[in-house]
């Protein structure tokens, strides 16, 4: 290998340096320079083997600083010293950043302005959303029930496994817990209660939800994200194809109508888990179980959660959707889209969760 | 330091690639020499991009053998591969740039990487020159890659490539979808670069112009080898029936009046 690059002072005022001025072999050159306090009038390059772009650089940078003249190069490596003082203009790297309180300002005010716009934009969606159905209602022929058929299938039936397997264990946890506490009270057999309510009333549809949110409403987002990408979306339209009855429409369709279905299988998976767990720690045979169920858990329960999954499967399709034709111009977005579709999703269900409460509450369901 | 010019750069030997049932090379050859623009070109689909991400180390290659300055790039040590991909940058088809740093952020990669003692005041000189050099406007610098257009994508893409002042520069259809000016430009530019920083490289195109223009060779790729290497008359002179195709078709005419045109211009305008 060549030479490291090093530099010597003559009395005349002149820098003679040698070695190879290149990226590789620079080594602390670039400090030396910048701490060298004398004078300099001619800078010699003769002794250089070799000088790359970053080399002709720093000697165009220490040539300006001390008001040198270069000399001794050859034809190759002026004019590689040329093309480098021709592409001397002030360049930022990052882009300018303001004081931290102005940031977080701004950040508060952006995050404001951006939640405002997106429940507005959410808002809108749905109306479009509805207005697709309508359409499609009016014109039956424009359903497309090959889409949709498909969708059943990802939403609902290649979910049964895992929704069925996170109730199942749930059923276990819950009665396994209570089990515990009401023991306390010799209250052993209210175990039945609680597995039957809570999972009718509460925690199979909110779970199936969640579920969804994270395998389909994220896929939604995902997909006509990269749709939009791909220009797949634009050119729908310009054949003539609404986006939204081919995409939105099938989607929004399936997790609405899925939803139910899904969430009253998992009720019934989570009290078969409570069941057994009744049998096995409590001694309660199943015969029992299953007549405790019937005689301590009202019909409204079951009515109650079916009443919600058509909502939550609708606000999951509707806001994954909604985020999917968001993005705009970069595949990162597509990933921001899909976190904010899920998000959104499991918000917006919880939120409406809170308010089903207190209006079946309030209707007598209790 | 000083190297013959003409020596090969790259050789390929025997090269095998397939993905699955489907055979891309077989049997291929090639050799790139120093200082020389290589110009592959090929039919869709007769695995140019997969023939340089073979020579890069992306894709290893069922059988053959391929050296990068002398030294055998498969089947390496990712530490002894390093030291051969600090010789060489390469510019993807759509500038692979990252799209969390800004265009200056991304010159600096390949030099924070590689070296890493290199003091911020430096590197944000050599990136503003680098960014500069490539054609791209000062403004640019601290733009993130989702505000650029393709064309200042590319250009960027080129600055990164450039980053560690390569000896051997991979180009995968950097004039694709430029419109003529810059696409002219970019090639100006290219030759540019190669003059001045005596660089190697291998540019996959399906430009004609840009083949008539800057290349010293062009290989072609067909049948899953190469067909042919040469400059462009020594080509002509094959009969082989895409080349002719090629060279000949319209549009290969075109560019062959073009170039002539503008020789004639020059040496009127030089007497």
């Amino acid at each position: 290998m060549s030479a490291m690059a090093d530099f010597s002072e003559d009395k005349d005022g002149a820098l003679r340096f040698s070695g190879s001025l290149t990226l590789a072999r620079l080594g602390d050159l670039p400090e030396r320079l910048r701490d060298f306090q004398g004078q300099a009038s001619t800078l010699d390059l003769s002794g250089v083997e070799h000088i790359d772009t970053v080399g002709a650089w720093v000697v165009h940078r220490f040539a300006g600083q001390h008001d040198a003249k270069v000399e001794g190069l050859d034809e190759d490596g002026a004019h590689l010293l040329d093309q480098v003082s021709k592409a001397d203009e002030p360049v930022a790297v990052r882009p300018e950043y303001s004081s931290s309180f102005t940031r977080v300002l701004g950040e508060i005010g952006n995050a404001v302005t951006e939640t405002g716009r997106t429940l507005y934009g959410l808002l809108g969606f749905l109306g479009a959303t509805a207005i697709a159905f309508a359409t499609v209602i009016r014109h039956p022929s424009r359903f497309r029930f090959n889409a949709t058929v498909h969708r059943f299938e990802v939403v609902g039936v290649s979910a049964l496994g895992i929704i069925g397997l996170m109730s199942f264990l749930i059923g276990i946890v819950i009665a396994q817990q209570g089990a515990v506490q009401l023991r306390q009270f010799g209250a052993e057999a209210f175990t039945i209660n609680l597995v039957g309510r809570i999972t009718l009333r509460e925690l199979g549809v909110l779970m199936t939800a969640i579920m969804v949110a994270g395998r389909s409403g994220s896929a939604f987002a995902a997909q006509l994200g990269t749709m939009k990408l791909t220009e797949e979306i634009d050119a729908m339209r310009t054949i003539g194809v609404s986006p939204m009855e081919a995409l939105v429409v099938p989607r929004t369709l399936a997790a609405v109508i899925l939803m139910p279905l899904l969430g009253f299988y998992s009720s019934i998976v989570a009290i078969i888990g409570g069941g057994l767990l009744c049998w096995a720690s409590l001694h309660i045979p199943p015969v029992t179980f299953i007549e405790r169920i019937r005689e301590v858990v009202p019909i409204t329960d079951l009515y109650v959660g079916l009443v919600k999954a058509p909502v939550f499967g609708a606000i999951i399709g509707i806001a994954g959707c909604f985020q999917g034709m968001l993005v705009e111009s970069d595949a990162e977005q597509v990933g921001l889209r899909t976190t904010a579709a899920v998000v959104q999703a499991i918000f917006l269900v919880i939120v409406l969760d809170a308010f089903f409460a207190v209006f079946f509450t309030w209707i007598g369901w209790i | 330091m000083v190297r013959a010019k003409g020596d090969p750069v790259i050789s390929v030997r025997g090269l095998k690639t397939s993905f699955g049932d489907q055979v891309v090379h077989d049997g291929l050859d090639l050799e790139v020499r120093r200082g020389e623009i290589l110009g592959v070109v090929g039919g869709s689909g007769t695995g140019k991009s997969v023939l340089m991400r073979a020579i890069i180390g992306l894709q290893t290659p069922d059988a053959g053998e391929i050296t990068v300055f002398g030294e055998p790039t498969i089947g390496r040590e990712e530490t002894e591969a390093i030291e051969i991909r600090k010789r060489w940058g390469v510019l993807f088809q759509g500038g692979a740039l990252f799209s969390t740093l800004t265009v200056a952020e991304n010159v600096q990669v390949p030099l924070r990487e590689f070296y890493p003692k290199l003091d911020q005041a430096l590197l944000d000189e050599i990136a503003a020159y680098k960014v500069v050099m490539t054609g791209l406007p000062a403004e640019a610098g601290p733009k993130f890659p989702a505000e650029l257009s393709g064309g200042m994508k590319k250009r960027a893409g080129l600055a990164r490539a450039l980053a560690l002042d390569p000896e051997l520069l991979f180009l995968d259809e950097p004039t694709a979808g430029l419109d003529p000016i810059s696409a002219a430009a970019f090639d100006a530019l290219i030759q540019s670069l190669q003059k001045t920083l005596g660089l190697t490289v291998f540019l996959i195109t399906h430009d004609l112009d840009t083949l008539y223009a800057i290349c010293d060779r062009v290989a072609v790729l067909a049948d899953k080898k190469v067909i042919g290497v040469g400059t462009i008359p020594e080509l002509l002179a094959m009969d082989h029936p895409w080349i002719q195709e090629y060279f000949n078709g319209p549009r290969g005419r075109a560019a062959t009046a073009t170039l002539e045109h503008e020789r004639e211009k020059e040496k009127s305008g030089a007497s």
